[in-house]
Formats: structure tokens, C-alpha cells, sequence
């Protein structure tokens, strides 16, 4: 028995090494998680970014669902999730807003004009003040926001044909299905 | 000439060099001394959440940026350290200290080494109490036999 104690200690040193690959398989260890959700979103009031003069505020949204879309046109992986948004945007069942994070206006158009527009909406926050409110500290982020202004879902990272099927549609429908009776 | 050469790039190195840093650190207009230490002081504490082995204080990405004129504008707004902090956290969630806060979530992190300390100082007092008490004859019989061993091998 005493000598087999070394083997044993040597196990439970392999079990916990390799509880920890697993967890960090799980589990992304660099995203935050986000003290907000299932909580009312921030107030906004930003302007649109075509239409700089007219102003966007979180009143205006309520009464329906929304997905909002924080991205950049200095942002890589927006370019890796854009195409997955266009593919996605008429199908998700929600609206798709677009969220322009601390970006000049003309690179953002010259970048929807070059990539595409899937956006039914879009805010422009070039300071990046209103962003820090909603915990955004990249991009992309994604916000899916019910008809009452509560964040239900919240993604760091770009959203790839996974992040759709696994969470993004589930949470659309979840909401959806509590919307329905 | 190739030394005069050298001292030339080294000069132009070197300001580059401080060009950078000024960048990383942009000046703020600081009401005193005072208050330049203390939000020095508070930026050390929290974690920027975009590089996140790096302070809010040491980072230069845009994120940390944005959060260290936002922590500049509160404090001149009169708000304290704890309330920055709060303020913070509403936001980024817990991730942003440095320094964990004592909760039922968080109790294992902070008395987790004390329990391993008392876990290892219960086994080797339970290993000389045997070694003193009747094992240690037969400890000892084994030494006699194999008198390479002296028993210290840990």
C-alpha cells in the first residue's frame, strides 16, 4: 500500500492536469463575463451613421427584439464574422442593428460598401463612451436585446456558423417562444 | 565617421524611443500632485480587459485608454476610489481587480493555500509521530539492511 502511494499522488496530479486541459477546452479564459446580462441595456442616444444629424436613443428600440452588432472597420475578426451576419441577418428572426465602435464615418461606409450591409440599422459611437456602458471592450461583440431592453445573450468575438446554430438561434427562439403565449 | 554615424542613429533611436512612451501615457491635466499619484495608484489596481496581463495603467490599447480618461473625468467629478471601482465592475464584472474581494466565491482562492499548508503540516506531523512511535524500529531494521539509504531522500 505505502508503496504504491507515489503512484497514487502521481494520478491525482494527471487527473487535475488533465481536468484543467478540459476546463479551458470548455470554457473561452479570456472572455469577461458580463455583468449584464438578463439586466436593462444602458440608455443610448447616438446618431445614425448615414444620417448623423438624427440620433438613435434605447427608447426608440423598445416594443421589439434586436441584435446588436458591435463592430469596426479596424477590426479583423468583424471581417471573419461579416460574411456569417450576411448569410444569417434575413433569417435570425430579429432586427440586426448595427453598432459602429471608435471608427472614422468614412472608413465604416467604405468598409459596408466593400463587405456588404446586413444592418437594418446603424448607430455610430466614435468616441466609444456609450460603448464602456455596455462592457464592450472589443470587437466584435453581439448584444440580443428583448422587446422590454433587457440584454438576453452576449457574445464576445466573432459570431461563426457555430456560435449561430449553438447559441445565438437558441436564445432568439427561447425569447421568442416566451413572447408567444 | 562610422562612430559619429552611430551616435547619430543611437541619438534618433533614442527619440523615437521617448516618442513612444509619451504615446502610451498620454499627459492628463491633473487638478494637483495629489490626485496624479492617486489615479497612478488606482490604474495599477485594475486589469485592462482587453490584454489582460496588463493594467489599465501599463496598456495602450484603445480600450484602456478610453477607461483611464473615463476614471480622470470621475475623478474630477468628485467620485472615490471605491466608487471608480464599482463603477468598473457594473461593467466588466469582477475580471477588472487585481485584487480579488473576499466572497463565498472566492474563498477558496483566498484560504485555499492556508488549507493546503494545514493539509501538509498535518501529514508530516502524522509521518514523525509514526517514525518516533513503533514503525520507527522496523524503519530502522530496513536502514541496516540497505545503509545507502539514509532516509533523506526528500
Amino acid at each position: 500500500m505505502n508503496r504504491l502511494l507515489p503512484f497514487f499522488g502521481f494520478m491525482l496530479l494527471v487527473l487535475l492536469f488533465g481536468f484543467g486541459i478540459w476546463w479551458n477546452t470548455q470554457h473561452d479564459p479570456n472572455a469577461i463575463p458580463t455583468p449584464l446580462l438578463n439586466k436593462p441595456a444602458p440608455a443610448f442616444n447616438l446618431p445614425k451613421l448615414y444620417e448623423p444629424a438624427q440620433k438613435v436613443s434605447k427608447a426608440d428600440l423598445l416594443g421589439k427584439p434586436y441584435l446588436l452588432n458591435v463592430f469596426a472597420s479596424w477590426c479583423v475578426e468583424c471581417g471573419v464574422e461579416h460574411p456569417v451576419l450576411q448569410a444569417a441577418g434575413p433569417t435570425l428572426g430579429v432586427q440586426l442593428v448595427g453598432y459602429n465602435y471608435k471608427d472614422a464615418p468614412d472608413d465604416a461606409k467604405r468598409w459596408l460598401a466593400e463587405h456588404g450591409n446586413p444592418y437594418g440599422l446603424l448607430i455610430a459611437d466614435e468616441p466609444g463612451n456609450t460603448a464602456i456602458d455596455f462592457g464592450v471592450y472589443g470587437a466584435p461583440e453581439s448584444f440580443l436585446i428583448d422587446a422590454k431592453g433587457v440584454i438576453r445573450y452576449k457574445h464576445i468575438g466573432p459570431i461563426t456558423p457555430e456560435v449561430l446554430a449553438n447559441e445565438l438561434k437558441p436564445a432568439i427562439a427561447a425569447m421568442a417562444h416566451e413572447a408567444a403565449p | 565617421m562610422t562612430r559619429g554615424f552611430i551616435r547619430m542613429l543611437l541619438v534618433a533611436l533614442l527619440a523615437f524611443a521617448g516618442m513612444a512612451h509619451a504615446q502610451a501615457i498620454e499627459p492628463m491635466p491633473f487638478a494637483n500632485h495629489a490626485q496624479e499619484l492617486r489615479f497612478q495608484h488606482l490604474t495599477r489596481e485594475l486589469r485592462c480587459p482587453m490584454c489582460q496581463n496588463e493594467t489599465l495603467a501599463d496598456s495602450n490599447a484603445p480600450i484602456a485608454r478610453d477607461l483611464r480618461n473615463q476614471i480622470f473625468q470621475m475623478m474630477q467629478q468628485g467620485r472615490s476610489d471605491d466608487e471608480i471601482k464599482q463603477y468598473l465592475v457594473a461593467r466588466y464584472s469582477r475580471f477588472v481587480l487585481y485584487d480579488p474581494p473576499l466572497t463565498p466565491g472566492t474563498w477558496l482562492l483566498w484560504f485555499g493555500p492556508l488549507l493546503i499548508l494545514l493539509g501538509g503540516a498535518a501529514a508530516v506531523l502524522v509521518a514523525i509521530r509514526k517514525r518516533s512511535r513503533g514503525d520507527g524500529a522496523t524503519e530502522r531494521a530496513s536502514f541496516e539492511q540497505a545503509p545507502t539509504d539514509n532516509g533523506d531522500d526528500w
